[in-house]
Order: structure tokens, then sequence, then C-alpha cells
């Protein structure tokens, strides 16, 4: 309470005030760190250190976080195989998951969707659903584990990026694929190169061998069975070959951007 | 030269009081440390998909929601590992382990809880844990393995796949991980308690006598 007087100016408008405050505190995830102060509140006794202070506690977290990816990135065998499941062991239903409904999941016509390809690629031609779906597919049965720590057993179709990337004329040697997706508000997120590179890892068409439904990100998903379920995208509609960071959806939010599994 | 025999002499003596070395202390305290960050972090992800039907208050979590907690959560485990690491390798060669913890009965067990119950279980001798304290010990360092172990298994369900089947699987091991913390989090709470009730116990593993 003393310290709310503290903050109390005279001749200065309170609530003009905090709006001030507000607009100073640059994104979501700053405030999400700052509402968590109460616990970190109780860390301050045990450690007589004042770890209230989140914006140094923070950007030491985000430090960890990004040692955290190049320790992942060693750890990443290229050559460990996700493990596949009988198609009894797929998890019925499904679970659908996203930052919002799945009425306000993205309702995409197949017939005008293109996807578009940019960046280090030497064919920068879009590619309709159609000419998509001639190229040569294969079905895996894995395991998608949501970074909340659920995880369900599903059955996906597509194409391997990897055969994708060839055939474009990609630079493999470049950092990232980054993907762009119709979600609300822009939903996107970068690939590492090597995780891009993966036998396993999907630009999915199909679900339970049937085309994909609009829960699961018609017309097309990128499924990455060695990563967490949100690097997995849906809808989506372009991709970039990039030697940029450009940052995801998540992942700015404070999401560990490598999480692999 | 003879000033330097006495001080030689007493730091034999003194030495020989020390109840809780330097090292223990350090390790200790900076364990508790660590596990503190990891049970509250681990709590708030554990609300994002519970296991169970409940879910752990946020004023007793940290990281405020599941990604703040997740960043708490993979940098305490540095802290946790690195620290336990040090202390499993420490505990072996310097034979603390052998010469604290072993042997224990079953029927020293049961006749030192018999004692424990009716009060008659004596603390005069603080360089010896009675068959309890054995027991407790050494079984919270398994259960402390097993909860990195089982956190391997869920960070790394395809890297480490063969921890993981070794826990039955990826939702298994997210069980075993959980069911560790709550073992751990009743020895905490009976570790203090009995901490407190004798309080020079906690006074060597402050200043080691």
């Amino acid at each position: 309470m003393g310290r709310m007087r503290k903050l109390l100016i005279p001749g200065v408008d309170k609530t003009l005030l905090v709006r001030d405050a507000i607009k100073t505190m640059p994104d979501l995830t700053r405030r999400r760190f700052i509402s968590g102060g109460a616990s970190l509140g109780a860390l301050t006794l045990l450690t007589g250190c004042d770890v209230t202070d989140s914006f140094s506690a923070e950007e030491m977290l985000k430090q960890v976080s990004k040692f955290n990816d190049g320790v992942q990135a060693l750890i990443f065998n290229p050559n460990a195989m996700a493990p596949t499941f009988p198609e009894s062991a797929i998890t019925k239903p499904f679970p659908f998951n996203g930052y919002y409904d799945v009425d306000d999941a993205p309702e995409i016509d197949g017939k005008s969707w293109k996807l578009e390809v940019r960046g280090l690629v030497d064919n920068k031609k879009s590619w309709a659903l159609d000419e998509l779906y001639q190229l040569p597919q294969v079905k895996q049965v894995t395991r998608h584990i949501c970074v909340e720590g659920w995880s369900a057993i599903g059955s996906w179709t597509g194409v391997p990026l990897r055969d994708f990337l060839k055939l474009i004329g990609a630079d493999t040697r470049a950092k990232y694929v980054w993907f762009q997706c119709a979600d609300r508000d822009g939903y996107n997120s970068p690939l590492d190169m090597p995780s891009a590179l993966h036998a396993q890892t999907q630009m999915s068409f199909k679900f339970a061998d049937e085309i994909l439904p609009r829960a699961y990100g018609f017309p097309m998903r990128i499924r990455v069975p060695t990563k967490l379920g949100f690097k997995s995208p849906k809808y989506v509609i372009s991709m970039e070959v990039t030697n940029d960071y450009k940052g995801g959806f998540w992942e700015d939010q404070g999401y560990n951007s490598f999480s692999g599994s | 030269m003879s000033a330097v025999t006495v001080s030689d002499e007493q730091a034999t003596s003194t030495k020989a009081k020390v109840i809780q070395p330097a090292w223990v202390r350090a390790l200790h305290w900076t364990n508790a440390f660590a596990m503190v960050l990891m049970i509250m972090s681990g709590w708030q992800i554990y609300n994002a998909s519970p296991l169970f039907g409940f879910t752990f208050s946020s004023s007793i979590t940290l990281g405020g929601w599941l990604g703040g907690a997740l960043l708490w959560h993979f940098a305490a485990m540095w802290l946790l590992m690195v620290n336990g690491l040090i202390y499993l390798v420490m505990g072996l060669v310097t034979g603390r382990f052998r010469k604290k913890l072993l042997p224990i009965t079953p029927e020293g067990v049961i006749s030192d809880t018999k004692a424990a119950l009716t009060g008659k279980l004596s603390h005069a001798d603080l360089t010896k844990y009675n068959q309890v304290q054995k027991l407790l010990y050494a079984g919270v360092i398994i259960v402390g393995i097993l909860i990195v172990l089982s956190g391997l298994a869920i960070w790394k369900p395809v890297q480490f796949q063969y921890l993981t089947a070794l826990f039955g699987g990826y939702d298994a091991a997210r069980y075993v991980h959980f069911f560790c913390m709550a073992a751990i989090v009743a020895f905490m709470v009976v570790h203090v308690v009995l901490a407190l009730l004798v309080p020079k116990s906690l006074r060597a593993m402050i200043i080691g006598r």
C-alpha cells in the first residue's frame, strides 16, 4: 500500500498516469511476465535478491532460452526418427487446438489458394493445390506433442518437405524455412534447416487418409514430428527460405524457439 | 613454532566437530533453491494440461503463464542438474553416501520408526543418521535421479526415445515426473518440520557445526 501512495503525484491525474504507463509496456510478453510478479515476490523472500525486477530476470531467461536453442540443435540427430505407431493407436477424436475456437479457424477456398514460395530458392513460382497433390506423398502415424503437455497420435499424409525444397532449388545451407499462415492475427513460425530436412518433416495434405479438414489446417499444414506442436503451422500460405531469424507467433511471446522433441 | 603446532591442533579439533562439510552445505542450499524454482514453475506447467482434477493456485506458481514457467523450468534445470551431478560424484568419491547412508536394514527401519513415533529417537549425535533418516535420504536421492531422467524423457521423447520407452512412453513419463515431484514435496515437508524441531541440525547445515 505504501508503494501505491508513493506513486501518487499531486496535480497528476491517476487514470491518465496509469494509461501512459501501460503504453510504455512494449508487448504481451512483458505484461505476462509481470503478471507472474506475485509468485516472484515469494522468491524474493527465499533468495534475498530482488527478482521482482522482472526486466533483468526476463533478460536472463531469454538468454538461457537461446542457449537452450543451441543445446537442442546439438542434441538433434537428423537420423533419429520419431517413433511411429500402428493405425489402431490413433487418438480418436484427434483434438482441435488453437488460440481461437474451431468456428474461427480460417476457411480457405482450395481452388483459389496458392502456396507462395520466397527467399533463397531458384524457382519462386506459386503452387496451386492440384499441383502439390500430384507430388509423391508418404504417410506417417506419429505422436503430436503439445507444449502444454498433452499428446495425441495422428496419421498425416503429404510431401516430405525436403523433397519439395529440392524441387524448388532451395539453398539448404540457409538457416531457416519461415512459414506464414492464414490464421487470425497472422500465425507464423521459423523452422531451422536441419529440422526442415528431416525425413519425417512433411507438407501434409491429408489427415487419417482424408483431405485435411478445416480444423487440422486445410489446405496444407507442416508436420514436424521432432518438435512440439506449435512448430507445425496450419493453414500455410507461404514459405520463405532465409538466413534471417524472423520470429514467430508463439516464439515472440516466450516459447522456446527450437522446441525439439 | 609452538604457536603453529597449537593452531594445528585447534584446527584438527575444530575439524572433528564439523557435522556438515562446506561442500555439502553449498550443494544443499543450491539444490534447495533450484528445487523450489523447478517445483513452482512445474506446477504452472502442470496447470496448462492437468493430469488430475485439480490445478495449483497461481499464488504458489512461478512464471505467470505457461511460456514464462517453461523459461524458468528450462533455466533452473541446469542449476539442478549440474549441482546434482556434483553432489552424486562427491557423495560417491568421498565415501559420504556409504558412510552416512549405509547399511539400511528392514529391522532397523522398523525399530527406529517405532522409536520415532513414541518420541524415543535420540538426536544427540548429529553425525550419525538413524535408520529412518538413512532410508529417507537415500530414497530422496533415488527419486531425485528419477525426476531428472523422467523430465529428460518428457523433454526429448524423440532424441532420447529409449529413455522415454524405459518409463513406458511419453504419457507414462509425465505421471512418473509428477509422482516424483509429489514424493519430493512430501519429503521436503517432513524434512523442514523436523529441521525446525531439532534446530541444531539446521544450524549444522548452515554453519557446519
